[in-house]
């Protein structure tokens, strides 16, 4: 089992989960009695320039030959940007507090084909409640990949990397798709009538998305209206890469641990923070990185405080740090790279059936976690 | 001709299909906040002060020119105000809309009381409109709202009655009526404190002066004056019942009004501020989200919360601009504008002018 004996971690009792979730709530409580001007005036600040990259990808697309890689380049980080750090933390309600309607998390919606109520339901609502608790975190595997151990094995899944990579190309239609949950209806858990009505809501939304990338916008600029079509959609994909690999980082490293729905019964919010903690890595990087990867870079921190303000998350993260070690807990971080080859090793290492081996063995076999950063 | 043009563009469906999903005010406003194709924005033009009495609130008179988004407002209509106060936070107020009914895209005035009560916290708009704005600051603004209006025909005769800052939409309807050369008779019952805190009060004056088919009759209760009551009516208006009447005020004034126009169909209200503490105590009122359980002392779940700690989101508090909707998962609410109960599960409610009867769950 993937759980938190062979993690490297140790349980805490009942008074240090206590203690661990008060230290945790100190820091949330600092953090909201400080937000003001700085908070505001950065996030209208990425607004504004998720909107002027926005406008110039669409103007350079007029440019002939040398306007489409910068077009494309300008599109691409606008729609990061309008999705990860502006539509993610927003819709997280991180910003509620300054009462813009812009910027509200009922309000907003974002530049991908997913509907964002859909999105926050099966998002902050599942996800973020139950993280990783199999059997009820449909984001473990997002109902196609197997990518724990207490998955029960399938022929299906030697097809694991495949899948992973399809997820990767496609991946806001995958989103888009994981609010239906497919599998649930394969399995016939669910109806497909249950699905009528988010249907309707995401084919509004996904004729919205194609009525301007890849007609209206393209028909704009005239003959050169092939190239546009074939921008936009590069740009779309740039984006989906780029959430895929940000994301399955912040979950599927080596070392995340995982958890059982008879662990989390009648938990308490000391058990909850410890989940998240060891439930999440981050992926050390600069400051560019993190702001392109909305602060998901973070994704530790974001999993403790979803709805505080994620430029908050690196001096957060400080802390949490510290707190980490004095409770003799795993701090999972690394570089991309490394944290991205982990995930890749696990896809392809679940894409097997497991290895009998007797339990004992296991535990004592089981990888320690590959890097704790100290 | 040029800028209606650029506005029927602005406001096609081509263009919201571009904008799509953000809106073309979104991409406007990074230009000019001034700029808009939908929404309604203003800067502030002139501030007025109208009671500046030692002790007392101060009141001041608040010009807007709008964009030309503005519909413009009819007589007795309110507007709410979004104003970023401070500490990066926006808030919103709805205030009724005090100079002449306007056409669209023309400026409007908003008066405004400094609030001291409960609410005042430091993002107060109303102290932030009477003490700190100045000419220039950038307000958010919905269009006029409300049917507290005067009919396009006015009647032969009618009753305008006010209490304290209620005086407001009764003030631009008597204004527009004066524009409008109404030529009938107008009697005007406005009860307040006390002289000093009068607002409007050379205007009044010179009303009075006048006459002009306006019979006015200010009321300072400190200084001894009835309150509304039938006999008070039919002294200073005989006939009051049958004569078409708009009244605004606090709760205590709304009441005395719809006791004395019983059985008759000639009043029409608007509450000032809604009633405090009018449901039924008892039973416990939850907050689900939060975990927190309060016993139900009677005032509305916005109060109650505030009472224990929760900072829910609200904005007009008294059941008009709908921020501060809510579900409500079980329990049986009361509305306390219209006295309606309901107990559906699971129902969307404005959590500014519900109060719980029995025990009652708010997703909070």
């Amino acid at each position: 089992m993937t759980t938190v004996e062979n993690t490297g971690n140790r349980r805490l009792s009942a008074e240090e989960l206590e203690a661990f979730g008060a230290e945790m709530d100190a820091i949330r409580q600092r953090i909201v009695a400080d937000l003001g001007e700085k908070d505001s005036a950065y996030i209208y600040d990425i607004v504004k320039k998720q909107r002027a990259f926005e406008l110039a990808g669409r103007a350079l697309f007029y440019l002939p030959v040398i306007g489409w890689v910068p077009a494309v380049a300008c599109l691409s980080i606008s729609k990061i940007l309008d999705n990860m750090e502006i539509g993610h933390n927003v819709m997280h309600g991180q910003y509620d507090w300054m009462g813009d309607p812009d910027l509200n998390s009922r309000m907003f919606e974002w530049d991908n084909v997913c509907p964002s109520d859909q999105w926050k339901y099966s998002h902050n609502y599942i996800h973020h409640t139950f993280t990783n608790v199999l059997g009820k975190d449909r984001d473990i595997g997002y109902g196609i990949l197997r990518m724990d151990e207490d998955q029960k094995w399938h022929p299906y899944f030697l097809g694991n990397p495949i899948y992973a990579f399809l997820l990767m190309i496609f991946f806001e239609w995958g989103v888009a798709m994981h609010d239906l949950e497919v599998e649930n209806i394969v399995a016939g858990k669910r109806k497909m009538s249950d699905n009528a009505e988010l249907h309707r809501g995401l084919m509004k939304k996904v004729k919205r998305q194609a009525l301007k990338d890849y007609l209206l916008f393209p028909l704009l600029t005239g003959p050169l209206a092939p190239l546009t079509f074939l921008g936009n959609g590069v740009a779309n994909l740039v984006r989906n890469i780029w959430a895929f690999n940000i994301i399955f980082c912040g979950h599927f490293p080596a070392g995340v641990a995982s958890f059982s729905q008879e662990e989390c019964e009648d938990e308490t919010q000391g058990h909850w923070y410890y989940r998240q903690l060891l439930g999440s890595a981050n992926i050390t990087g600069g400051r560019i990185f993190h702001i392109m990867s909305g602060n998901l870079s973070h994704q530790i921190e974001h999993h403790l405080f979803p709805d505080l303000p994620a430029r908050r998350y690196p001096e957060i993260a400080e802390e949490v740090r510290e707190i980490c070690e004095r409770y003799d807990l795993a701090y999972n971080t690394g570089p991309l790279h490394q944290q991205l080859w982990g995930v890749f090793k696990k896809i392809c290492k679940y894409a097997l059936p497991d290895r009998k081996r007797p339990v004992a063995d296991r535990v004592q076999a089981a990888p320690a976690l590959e890097e704790v950063a100290a | 001709m040029a800028l209606d043009l650029g506005g029927r563009i602005l406001r096609s469906r081509t263009v919201a299909a571009l904008a799509s999903p953000h809106g073309i005010d979104r991409y406007l406003t990074q230009i000019d906040p001034m700029l808009a194709a939908h929404e309604v924005r203003a800067r502030i033009t002139d501030i007025h002060p109208e009671v500046s009495a030692p002790g007392a609130p101060r009141v001041a008179t608040v010009t807007l020119q709008p964009t030309s988004t503005w519909r413009g407002h009819r007589a007795g209509q309110h507007v709410s105000v979004g104003i970023d106060t401070g500490e990066g936070r926006r808030t919103t107020r709805v205030f009724t809309v005090s100079n002449t009914e306007g056409k669209p895209g023309e400026p409007l005035t908003i008066t405004v009381r400094a609030h001291d009560d409960e609410h005042a916290t430091p993002h107060s708009i109303s102290k932030f409109l009477t003490e700190r704005a100045t000419v220039g600051t950038l307000v958010h603004l919905s269009q006029a709202e409300g049917d507290f209006v005067l009919p396009d025909r006015v009647p032969e005769h009618i009753v305008l009655i006010s209490g304290g800052s209620g005086i407001t939409p009764v003030m631009s309807m008597l204004r527009s009526l004066q524009r409008r050369t109404h030529r009938g008779m107008v009697t005007f019952l406005h009860w307040a404190p006390s002289a000093d805190r009068q607002i409007f009060a050379d205007e009044l004056e010179e009303i009075r002066r006048q006459g002009h088919g306006v019979d006015l009759h200010i009321l300072h209760t400190a200084d001894g004056a009835p309150y509304l009551s039938p006999a008070l009516l039919s002294k200073l208006v005989p006939g009051y019942r049958d004569l078409p009447t708009w009244a605004c005020g606090p709760a205590s004034l709304i009441e005395a009004a719809q006791a004395a126009y019983v059985g008759t169909e000639s009043l029409r209200v608007e509450y000032f501020k809604p009633p405090k503490n009018a449901g039924v105590a008892g039973g416990e009122m939850e907050f689900a989200r939060t975990g927190k359980t309060v016993a139900n002392d009677g005032a509305t779940i916005l109060d109650q919360a505030e009472a224990a700690g929760l900072t829910p989101e609200s904005g007009c508090r008294m059941g008009i601009c709908f921020s501060c909707t809510t579900n409500k998962s079980s329990g049986r609410v009361r509305n306390v504008l219209t006295g309606e109960t309901s107990e559906l599960p699971d129902e969307q409610i404005r959590i500014c002018v519900s109060t719980p009867e029995g025990d009652c769950s708010v997703d909070l």
